[in-house]
């Protein structure tokens, strides 16, 4: 199986998934950015899906676990770069993704993190 | 013009539901659906081989071209398991309901998702998801 990078730049973990996500896949993803986490003491993570071509049920519930998970770890989850063929499939399967915060794009993604933990934008 | 038929694609793994996929997306591509439509179609069959894998205890995935009377193109799957069936057809067609963990949304959605969507199942005997995406 293969595992999902995670990046540290700063206070913010990267995830950028170029790869066929499987369900074993999303669930090692789940526990290794946990971890991460709690070993960095990261403020942010961001999700880059730029390169992922679609968002079944099972990954659009990841995204709702990876933000909820972090927020009890005290930061904050952005999800990035989702295509809009992806975005209005997830509409017509019902997946509503509440509480997932979305940016167009990485720059805004990293942004809006900066806006609500002022700290992060010039990494102090 | 009928594309020659393919093997099936037997689901046994999460690599598998991966490959269903692939395979689904490279068909709808061909048979000349939209950029939103193959996404939708890809994402509905995710969906089922997902379904076909958890509960049906693995099975396989038939992903064929067609054309309708008119000329149109589509792509049809067909997911087939010889698992438990399902005993309540119209519970496990109601949004939100699981018999497991899930959301409930797999077969709701791909339902939404699909042109053409059937559903043959039989305690004890297996489940057959049949669903088909023409293009526009
Ligand atoms: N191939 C199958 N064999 C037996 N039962 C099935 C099969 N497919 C679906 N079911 C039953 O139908 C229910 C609803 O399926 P559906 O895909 O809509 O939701 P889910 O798989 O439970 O959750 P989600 O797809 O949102 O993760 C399942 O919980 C299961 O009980
Ligand atoms: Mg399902």
């Amino acid at each position: 199986m293969e595992r999902v990078p995670i990046l540290k730049i700063g206070q913010i973990l990267l995830v950028s998934i170029q790869i066929d996500l499987q369900d074993q896949t999303v669930q090692v993803l789940q526990e290794d950015l946990a971890e991460r986490i709690v070993r960095t003491g990261a403020r942010g993570v961001i999700i880059d899906i730029t390169a992922v071509d679609i968002v079944d049920s099972f990954i659009g519930r990841m995204f709702s676990t990876i933000a909820s998970m972090s927020r009890l770890m005290d930061a904050e989850t952005v999800v990035v770069g989702m295509r809009p063929a992806v975005a209005i499939t997830l509409v017509e399967l019902g997946l509503s993704l509440g509480g997932v915060r979305t940016a167009l794009d990485l720059e805004k993604g990293m942004r809006l993190l900066g806006a609500s933990l002022p700290s992060l934008a010039d990494g102090r | 013009m009928t594309a020659p038929p393919q093997e099936p694609v037997p689901i046994t793994s999460g690599d598998d539901v991966v490959r269903v996929r692939q395979a689904v997306r490279t068909a709808a591509a061909a048979a000349g659906l939209s950029l939103v439509d193959q996404t939708k179609i890809v994402t509905a069959a995710s969906e089922l081989a997902r379904n076909t894998l958890v509960y049906g205890g693995g099975g396989h995935a038939r992903v064929e071209r067609v054309t309708d009377a008119r000329g149109r193109a589509g792509v049809r799957i067909a997911f087939g398991d010889d698992g438990p069936g399902i005993p309540d057809i119209d519970l496990a067609l109601t949004e939100g309901w699981t018999s497991g963990s899930g959301l409930g949304l797999g077969l709701t959605g791909a339902r939404r998702l699909t042109d053409e969507f059937h559903l043959d199942t039989e305690v004890g005997g297996g489940t057959t998801v049949t669903v088909t995406k023409w293009a526009r």
